[in-house]
């Protein structure tokens, strides 16, 4: 099946990068493919390299920049981003900021979108 | 592209209108996909519903608001809107509480949401390609 998924919330402070991150891993490994991944709300914080979490506990970021480094498209949406403060510059590798065209296009081409968040 | 061909998408709104920012940029989604070739519908439910309600003033909130963008969701060519009948009527809300979301082409008639029963919803839900949740 193809996949999209977005995610609603920031890291660290609430569960869903967590759950949507394991999903997905978990839906690549049964052969499912991840159309996209789209960051909303304050879930644009996801994928900031400014985040410097203690080296005990997971790097949220990293995370997802290395998923975005196996070919995933991993999209942060612009409008979402600019309110927060999150350009360009402080993006980890292998995501893009974008459009909400984009999340438009994974809604229509994926089989299901799943979104994290509350 | 043909109705019958355009996918379904269907958005939820079930969170308040004010107090975090989810209906807000909710609608900010609704209005770019409504761009797009896709069959766009819009359901309220549970304290989404106070989204729809008339009247509504954030002067004192010090947020900007957005009734006045659903007021015109009908020109965004967003015409299917419903709003769930339980959620209002447990929030003591009424048809004529609700906002008009633009006019009729021909008889200018106002346009309001369509109260529906849960079980409308459902088989609504059920023919859609993908939902998103706000």
């Amino acid at each position: 099946m193809k996949l999209a998924v977005c995610i609603y919330e920031g890291p660290y402070n609430h569960e869903a990068s967590d759950s949507a991150y394991n999903f997905i891993k978990a839906a690549i490994a049964k052969g499912h493919e991840i159309r996209g991944i789209f960051f909303y709300h304050d879930g644009v914080y996801n994928v900031t390299r400014l985040m410097e979490p203690p080296q005990d506990d997971r790097h949220i970021a990293n995370r997802w920049s290395e998923l975005g480094a196996t070919g995933i498209d991993i999209v942060v949406c612009i409008a979402a981003a600019k309110r927060r403060g999150i350009v360009d510059e402080v993006l980890v590798p292998n995501v893009r900021i974008s459009g909400l065209g984009q999340l438009t296009m994974m809604a229509i081409e994926a089989d299901r979108m799943v979104i994290f968040g509350d | 592209m043909s109705e019958e061909s355009k996918k379904k998408i269907m958005f939820t709104v079930r969170k308040p209108p004010h107090g975090s920012i989810y209906v807000y940029e909710g609608l900010e989604v609704k209005l770019i996909m409504a761009a797009y070739d896709a069959d766009i519908s819009v359901v309220f439910m549970d304290d989404g519903v106070y989204a729809l309600k008339a009247g509504q003033d954030t002067k004192e909130l010090g947020i900007k608001g957005f009734e006045a963008t659903y007021g015109v969701l009908v020109d965004y060519e967003i015409q299917k809107v419903f709003v769930d009948r339980q959620s209002m009527e447990a929030r003591g809300l009424t048809e004529e509480d609700l906002l008009v979301i633009g006019e009729d082409e021909d008889t200018e008639e106002p346009i309001r949401p369509k109260m529906v029963d849960a079980s409308e919803i459902a088989s609504m839900m059920a023919e859609q390609h993908n939902i998103l949740s706000f």
